[in-house]
Formats: structure tokens, sequence, C-alpha cells
């Protein structure tokens, strides 16, 4: 399982990186989406992961890491999560207006003159 | 009257000025003439406290990490200078009532006057160097905006500019000299300092600290080679003149000289540079003062000889040189101002400042003139006024100074060749001015000016007079006590009479009277035919215009070396961003070896398994489709949203989980609105082969990175997977959320209660987010294509009437479409809104809480609009976002400051318990009302973002609905 997760953060963060990379806005958009994901995945993969170990408190449960996982990453994801939604809006909203400005989708607002 | 409110005060009164109506002109001034007043009262009545070496101290924390302590302090010498600062304020703001027209909007100029009253009150009486900077940049800041007040004139605008550039870039050399003294000194606080001005002197830093503060005051006061600013700065209304600079603010400079007098000086070095600068300037500003036309230039360089007078005195290493300057700095304050304001009254009514077209005022004015023929000859040093008092005193100075023979010979030379000039100028003043012929040719006859414009005109100068002539009864205690704590404590010998026999400086006097009455008499009549434009001699050397071309070269330079070293191209930024990323993480794990840990392995899982590989498909199919398909990218990265979060739910993340559901909706949602304004794929016709081959070089290198990034981050994933939990913080947030936060699901309770202040900066955000995606939308102008009607629609006949095929005229969405769905989803409405209330109210203990809920209710809106559409939604409900919005923020805000108010910090959560009839115990956690606050900014940030983008496509359609209409009409 380890494996896969990592491999999956590992993924997720390649094809983001190469998006963000990509010349024209709405390669950036979803590349600013997936590199999140992968993010929020690294975040939460920092505290340790267990099946069926929520971080709510049960009477007669020791309040320990051993019998929950950890909150602490969670609660920085859930932050995470939701910034990264106003980032997808503004960013959205911003390359419609440049396009609207420029007339282009290009990053830079002009097409590359080569 | 504390210090604290003695210095809030202006402030307080800047902030009531700046909301005044734009033409209440007696207000303004009595409002800024009360402040004034009221604060000269009260450091008059603080005299008995400092008048035999007391100091007055306040210190309030500041920073108490870095040993910083806010200090207010007053000793007789920045008594001397608050009294300047509030008594010539008081009367600025009286005079300036007159002065400024009913067009002028007093509510700023005030607003500006006030502010800078309170910076030059602050730089006065602080009690620490660093404090002393920032008031000191403070007033350079609203010397800029005084400067530049009419700001539609090209000259006030370049004025204002150099001297914020020449003084700021002093402030900028201060604060690292001063800097270097603290660490030198071990404190920032006046007190120590002061009193470690051996230590100083004898330091290995001192030859590097020292030029870094002089530089500083130099540039300030006006100093060679620093002085070019000034002339340029009386662009600013003439009581900005008189009162910053002449009387405040280019005193800070030899403020700042004495201030650190007895820590600085004594050294070869001080002496030098400081006499060396005050003399040139000295003899420079009255050189250039004589060849002006402009009465408020020639007070302009006057201002910069006097000034070098003072920092000359300060400069000779010599008690009495200090007392001295002290001296003329209240002297040159009265007599100066009063110059200034009775210039202003001649621009005033005449309509012009040129002295060659005045003449004769006398007749006209003869009340002003009267009081600026006093005022000048105080400036040229005429026995009986201030101004001889001082001069005499410094005249003394030169002549019985200790140093090498050269100086010796020089130095008594050069002050009365300084006396003469001043004579000079002083007689163009008033000769030229008030005697003569009368000038016919002026714009406006003078008549005498409102009495209350020239009183306090009449109380400078009689200040100039009484001092002048009873100077020991008037000034003698209070010279004593500024003087003291320049000169470190021990006042020298001094004598204020007004004769003290045929010594040295009375005929050096006598020498500079009679050779400036001759002076001028040479020049007059070549003066006032114009035949100088430039000073001769010096006139080719212009500061302005090399200070201009010096800025041309550095901004030259810069564009330069920013096309050399940095480039527009976002690409090129990214990428080197995300290189310095890799390259940051892999020096530490080349260091120390990358290993995995021993921890258990979890279970593996077929069906996760599968599910990830089929997610990881789609991850490198939307990175290859977002060119070529966007709604494929987009539908392929909503399946990687979606296996994130049953990793969530599969890994006891419950709140991430359903969080993460609904974000991905509405980001899909979002997405969806915006996919319809983007322009279609630049098909690429045939590519020249060397652009071919760069494209595919950089795709590689991209390639290359993004493997780079990818593979970085799944091993230290992997290394952390593998690892023990390390035995953390996250153990005390366990313990402790049931028995403090008051519920079980501690990530909950820690977003609302342990980390609420970062959850109320987040919900700052989002509301923030959402309003600057309604701003830049509000301006949106759609592309052209995109306004047109798909081809399909454009092909149809225009008299087909069916809203199927045709629907969208008369609205956005199309009429008896969709009707099953559309009762559903309203049926939905309040369905969605019990679940968000259901998990809102369970946030506490279960999963759920105020964002998930929020964004669930925010979902079911936007349900209503894509099935129904935006018109009949908003006919049907009035959904008021930035209400939401508004109300959530204060929600949350309030909650925070009731714990305060409770006197706890900020945010702490209160639970309250009490039983009620049928519902049993309740308890209620204060934490809930932060968390409505939250629901609420959740619910109108989100409405509002996806309503803004929603409502381009209404706007889109009217606009494409208009040509339509005209083409049926013409068809028809």
């Amino acid at each position: 399982m380890e494996e896969v997760i990592a491999t999956a953060i590992g993924v997720l963060a390649a094809s983001g990186v190469w998006l963000i990379l990509r010349p024209r806005t709405f390669q950036v958009v979803m590349g600013l989406c997936l590199l999140s994901y992968g993010v929020n995945l690294f975040i939460f993969s920092m505290g340790s992961l267990f099946i069926g170990k929520e971080p709510i408190i049960k009477d007669g449960v020791p309040q320990d890491l051993l019998h929950y996982t950890d909150p602490l990453p969670q609660a920085l994801v859930l932050t995470a999560i939701v910034i990264s939604f106003a980032m997808t809006a503004l960013f959205l909203v911003v390359l419609l207006a440049s396009r609207g400005l420029t007339g282009t989708d290009h990053v830079d607002g002009r097409e590359p003159k080569e | 009257m504390s210090l604290i409110v003695l210095l809030l005060l202006p402030f307080v009164g800047s902030c009531l000025a700046a909301v005044l109506p734009h033409n209440a002109r007696n207000t303004e001034s009595l409002l800024a003439g009360l402040v004034a007043l009221i604060g000269t009262i009260q450091v008059a009545l603080l005299f008995p406290q400092i008048a035999d070496g007391g100091v007055i101290r306040e210190e309030f924390s500041w920073l108490p990490s870095l040993g910083l302590n806010f200090v207010l302090r007053m000793d007789g010498f920045a008594w001397l200078f608050s009294m300047l600062v509030l008594g010539i304020g008081t009367l600025v703001s009286l005079y300036a009532r007159y002065y400024m027209s009913p067009d002028d909007p007093v509510p700023r100029f005030f607003a500006f006057f006030l502010a800078f009253m309170g910076a030059m009150l602050g730089l006065v009486i602080s009690g620490n160097l660093i404090q002393i900077v920032f008031f000191w940049e403070l007033t350079s800041l609203f010397s800029f905006l005084l400067i530049g007040y009419w700001h539609h004139r090209a000259d006030a605008r370049r004025g204002a500019y150099m001297a914020l550039m020449v003084t700021g870039a002093g402030g900028l050399c201060l604060l690292a000299g001063v800097m270097l003294l603290g660490h030198v000194v071990g404190s920032y606080d006046l007190d120590k300092v002061l009193a470690a001005g051996e230590l100083i002197r004898a330091h290995a830093l001192y030859p590097v600290l020292l030029p870094l503060i002089l530089i500083g005051a130099l540039s300030k006061s006006a100093q060679f080679p620093f002085h070019f600013w000034l002339p340029h700065a009386m662009a600013a209304p003439t009581p900005v003149s008189a009162y910053l600079h002449s009387a405040t603010m280019v005193k800070a400079g030899v403020f700042l000289l004495a201030r650190l007098w007895p820590s600085l000086s004594g050294s070869e070095e001080w002496f030098y540079i400081v006499s060396g600068a005050g003399a040139c300037t000295l003899l420079l500003g009255a050189y250039c003062a004589m060849f002006q036309n402009d009465l408020k230039g020639l007070l302009a360089y006057s201002t910069i000889s006097h000034l070098g007078l003072i920092t000359l005195l300060l400069g000779l290493n010599s008690p009495l040189a200090a007392v001295a300057a002290v001296f003329h700095i209240f002297n040159h304050a009265t007599f100066k101002a009063s110059l200034f304001m009775a210039a202003g009254i001649i621009d005033h009514e005449s309509g012009t400042r040129d002295i060659r077209k005045l003449s004769g005022l006398i007749k006209l004015i003869p009340y002003t003139a009267t009081l600026a023929m006093v005022a000048s000859a105080s400036m040229a040093g005429v026995p009986l006024l201030n101004g001889f008092l001082s001069k005499e005193m410094f005249f003394a100075e030169t002549v019985f100074i200790n140093a090498t023979a050269w100086i010796e010979m020089t130095l008594p030379i050069v002050a009365t060749i300084a006396g003469t000039f001043s004579v000079a100028y002083s007689l163009r003043f008033t000769v030229d001015v008030f005697f003569g012929p009368t000038a016919t040719d002026l714009p406006h006859t003078p008549h005498e000016p409102p009495r209350w414009m020239r009183a306090p005109v009449e109380l400078l100068v009689f200040a100039c007079l009484i001092v002048g002539i009873f100077p020991a009864q008037v000034v003698g205690p209070l010279l004593a006590a500024a003087a003291q704590p320049v000169v470190g404590g021990v006042l020298p010998e001094y004598s204020l009479a007004i004769w003290h026999g045929w010594n040295a400086p009375m005929i050096m006097s006598l020498v500079a009277m009679s050779g400036g009455i001759v002076l001028y008499l040479l020049l007059r009549n070549q003066l006032k035919r114009g035949r100088f434009k430039y000073p001769p001699l010096i006139g080719r050397f212009n500061g302005k215009r090399l200070f201009e071309r010096s800025l041309v070269i550095k901004m030259r330079l810069a564009r330069r070396l920013e096309r050399r070293i940095s480039t527009k191209r976002l690409q090129t930024q990214l990428f080197l961003m995300v290189l310095a990323a890799v390259l940051a993480g892999l020096i530490p794990m080349l260091h120390s070896s990358l290993s995995w840990g021993d921890r258990p392995k979890i279970a593996g899982s077929i069906v996760f398994v599968t599910l990830w590989l089929l997610a990881i498909a789609c991850a490198l199919g939307a990175a290859w489709q977002a060119k070529y398909h966007r709604l494929a990218a987009l539908t392929m990265v909503s399946v990687c949203g979606l296996m994130t979060c049953i990793t969530f739910v599969w890994f006891s993340a419950p709140d991430l989980a359903l969080t993460q559901l609904v974000v991905e909706v509405v980001t899909t949602v979002l997405i969806l609105l915006g996919l319809r304004w983007l322009p279609r794929r630049i098909e690429e016709v045939s590519p020249l082969p060397s652009t071919l081959r760069k494209a595919r070089i950089r795709r590689l290198r991209d390639l290359l990175l993004s493997i780079a990034v990818g593979g970085g981050m799944a091993l230290l994933s992997y290394a952390m997977l593998t690892r023990q939990t390390p035995n953390d913080i996250s153990s005390f947030y366990l313990s402790r959320a049931l028995p403090e936060g008051g519920g079980s699901n501690v990530v909950n309770v820690m977003l609302v209660d342990f980390r609420g202040f970062d959850t109320l900066g987040e919900i700052t955000v989002l509301a923030a987010v959402a309003l600057t995606v309604f701003a830049l939308l509000r301006r949106f102008r759609p592309p052209k294509e995109s306004l047109q009607l798909p081809a399909q629609q454009r092909l149809l006949a225009p008299d087909v009437v069916t809203d199927l095929v045709n629907p969208r005229h008369a609205s956005d969405t199309a009429l008896g479409f969709m009707m099953v769905p559309a009762v559903l989803v309203r049926l939905l409405l309040p369905i969605a809104f019990v679940v968000s209330v259901y998990l809102f109210m369970r946030g506490h203990n279960q999963p759920g809480g105020g964002f998930v809920a929020g964004l669930v209710m925010s979902v079911a809106f936007i349900l209503q609009y894509m099935v129904a559409g935006t018109q009949w939604v908003e006919a049907q409900m009035s959904l008021r976002p930035l209400r939401w919005m508004g109300t959530g923020l204060l929600f949350a805000t309030v909650t925070g400051l009731g714990a305060m108010a409770a006197g706890y910090p900020f945010l702490t959560t209160h639970t309250w318990h009490f039983a009620l009839p049928v519902f049993g115990d309740i308890h209620i956690a204060s934490a809930l009302f932060f968390d409505i606050g939250v629901y609420a900014v959740v619910v109108g940030s989100t409405l509002l973002i996806l309503t803004a983008l929603a409502h381009q496509s209404v706007r889109g359609h009217k606009t494409a609905a208009l040509p339509r209409a005209v083409a049926t009409e013409g068809a028809v």
C-alpha cells in the first residue's frame, strides 16, 4: 500500500509540474489541480496512515497515536483543500480576464514570436 | 498629559481632518490650530520638570524579544524642539487658513500637516534610535506629500520626488548607521547611547557608522552636497515652506547632530566632515541666495546657508559652539518662518514672487512691509535683534577656535564673507521689494492681508525683537535647559549680553555689514535687469541636473541588468523555481542518504491498487490531453480528485474526504463555467523545423524536471510512510480535544479551536479571493468569437420556433426544457439545507463542520442555478453572497474578540452547559459561533465566485442576442 500511495503522489506531482510548465492557461489550471492533489496527499502521508482509526475520540480508548491517526496533517490538509479551491478559482478568473484583455490564452499574454 | 497622549494628539487630529468636508477651511484650521495649541501649552507646562537637566521618560513594551522598547523621552533640547514644532505649528495653522484658496482641497492639506506635526514631534521626543529613524522617515514621507500637494503642477511633483529621493536615501544610510551604533553600544536606548561617547569614539566601527549617520543628517538638513533638493521643495504651499522647510523638518538633521553630539562629536572625522560640510553650505547657500529672483528661492538658499552655519557650529567640537548652535536653531526658526509667511502674503496679495517685478510695496502694505523688514534685519544680523546675538556667538567661535593654523586663519574669513553675503541678500529682500517706485505691472494691486493672516508674523517678529533686546531675561533659562543635554550635562560659560565691547566679533560684524551694503549696491542694477540667470561662477554646477542625470543612468543600468538576468516569460520563471525547489530538496538528501523505516506495512488491497492504477492513468492522460481536449482533461483530473477523496476515506480521514468531495464538485462546476470563455486551440499549420526542434528540446527539459519532481516526492513520501510516527505535538491535541475543546472530532476541534486563528485567516483569504473574482469579472471583456452562437445553431433557419434547437433567445436557459429535473432540484433545496445543518451540528463530535456544511449548502444553490437558470433563481430567491461573507467574518471575529473581552487570549473557546426541558443536557461551545462564521463565509464566497462567472453567460447572451435579432428582422 505504501508503494501505491508513494507512486500516486509522484505521478500526480509529475503530471502537475509538467502541466504548469506548459504555455496555455488551461493546462496550468489543470496542473495546479493535480499538483494540489499530490501535495495534499503528501502532507497527509506525513502522519502515520492507519485503516479504521479516525481521530474521533471514543470512550475507553487511550488517547495516543497508537490508537488514532495523526490529526495534525489532517487539519493542515483540510485548510489546504479549501485554499487550493480558492486558488483555482482565482487563477481561472485571472486567466479569463487576461484572455479577454489580450486576446490569447498564452500564459505570457501574447503568442510567442518564433 | 502624558507624552504618549501628546504624541497621539496630532495623529488623531490628522484622521479627523481627513474626513471633514472639502471646503471646511475654518473648521480644518481651527482643528489644526487647537491641536497644536493644546500641545504647545502642555509642553510649556512641562518646563519645570526639565529645567534643571531633568528627563521625562515613558516606556512601552514594543519588541521585548529584541530588547526594544518604545521610549518617549523629553529633556531640555527635546522640549525646545517640541515647542518649535507645536508653537510654529499653531501659527502656521492660523496662517494657512487665509493662505489656502477656497478651491484647494483643504482636508488633504491639514491631514498631512497634522500628521507631519505628529511625526516631527515623535522624532524629537523619541528615546530610542530605531524609533528616531522611523519618525525620521515618516517626516520625509509627509514632506513629500505636502510638497506635492498641488500635484497637477509638474514642478511640485518633481520637487516632491527629489526631496523624497534625497532625504529617503539619507534615511536609509541613517538606519544603517544607527544599527551599527546600537551594535557598538549594545542598546538602542538613547540614554545609554549618550552615556557611551568614549566607547563609541574608540570603537573600530566608528569610522564606518559616523559617515552613514552624517549622510542621513546632512541630506535632511540640505547640507552640501545634498543641498539642491530644498529650493525645489519650494513648490509647496507657503505654509508648508514656512513650517517644514525652514522651521522644523530641515532642522531634523541638525537636531540629530546635536542630539548625538555627546556620543559622536570630539573626533577629527567629526570635525572635518561636519564643519567642512557646514562651511561649504554656509558660503554656497549665502552666495546663491544673492542671485535668486524668486522671494521663496532667496529664502530657501538663505535657509540652506543658515543650516550650514548651525552645522558648522556643531562641527567645531566645542561646547560653547554647540550652545550657539542651539540658540541659532531657535532664532532662525523665528525669523525665517516669519519671512516665509511674509513672502506668502506678498505672493498672495500681488500675485508674483519675482523680486525684479516687485517694488515700492511699503506704500501699499506698510504694516506687512515693516514686519518683513524687521525679520530680514534679524536674518542679516542687525543689533537688537535675535539673529545678531547668535551670529556674534558664531563669529566669536570662529575667532577663538583652537585648530591647525590654516583653519584658524580661514574660518573667520569664511564667516565674515558669509555674513557679508547674508547682509546683501537681506537688503535685496527688503530694499528691492519694499522701496523704490511703486510697481505698476503687478497681477493684483496688493492690500494689507486679513488681520489674522498677519498675526502669526507679528508674533514671530515680536519674538525676534524681545529676544534681541532682553536676551538673558527672555531666553536665558530656556537656552540653558535646551543646551545642557546637547553638551552632555555641563554648560560652558557664556553671556547673552547685547554688548561685549569692541572685540573681534564686533569688528567682523561691522565689516560684514558695510561689505554687504557695498556688495548689494554693486549688484543691484545688474540683478534688477535680470543679468544673472544662474549665480555666476557656479551656475554650471547644477545639483538638480546631476541628480537627474544620475537617476537616468541608474534607471538605464537597472533596465539593462533586468534584461540580462531576468525574464518576463512565466514558463522560464516557473521552470527555474521548480528547479530550485528540486535542488533544495536534493542537497540534504545527498548529505544524509535516504533510507526506509521499519514500520509494519499496511495490509494491501487489490481494490485500492486497481483504483489508483486507474487514477494514475487519468493523471497522465490529463497531462497529455489538457492541450487537445479540455473537457476530457477536466474529467480525468476529476477522477484523480475522486481517488484522492477515496484515499482519505480509506486511511481514517472522514473529514478530509467529505470536504474533498464537495470541493471537487464545486471546482468542476467552476471550471465548466470557465471553459466556455476559453479560445479555440491554435493549430500550428506547419512549424519550421528549427521551431519544432526548439519545442522538442523544451518539452524534453520539462519532462525531465517533472520526472525529477515526481520521483523525489514519491521517494520522500515512501520514506516517511515506512517510518514510525514521531511522538510530536499531535498527542497533545488528541488528549486535550475533548476535555478542553469540548468536542470529540479532533480535526474539527483543531480547526475551530486550537488553530482557530489559522482558520480565521483562511476564511478571510477565501472572502478576499471571492471579492477579487467578483471585481475582476465586473470589468470582464468576453472574447469576440465566444459571443457568437455555436456553429450548429447559426446554421438553423431563423424562423424555426422551438426551444429545444434554438433555446437561447429570451433567457440564459431554455424554456420548457429540463422541467422534471428542475422540479426535482427545487425539492432538493430544503433537503440539502437539512443535510447541511446536520453536518454543521454534528461537526464538533463527528465528521462534518462549517466548511463541509457551507459547501453542501452552496452546491444546492448552484444546482438551482444550473438547472433553472440564473434569471429564474435570482427572480425567486434573494441570495446576497456579500452579506453572507460579511456576516460570517463578523461572527468569527466577534467570537474571537468575545474571549478577549472576558480576559482570555483571542479565540479562546468557552463551553456552556445547561439543561432544557425536552432536549436534556445541552452544552454549547463558543467555537460553535466561530463555526457559524466559517459556514457563512464559505457559502457566501462559493456563491459569489460561481455566480459571478455564471453572470458572464447572461451578459454574453444578451450581447449575442442583439445582432441575431437584427438579422432575423432583416430576413423577414
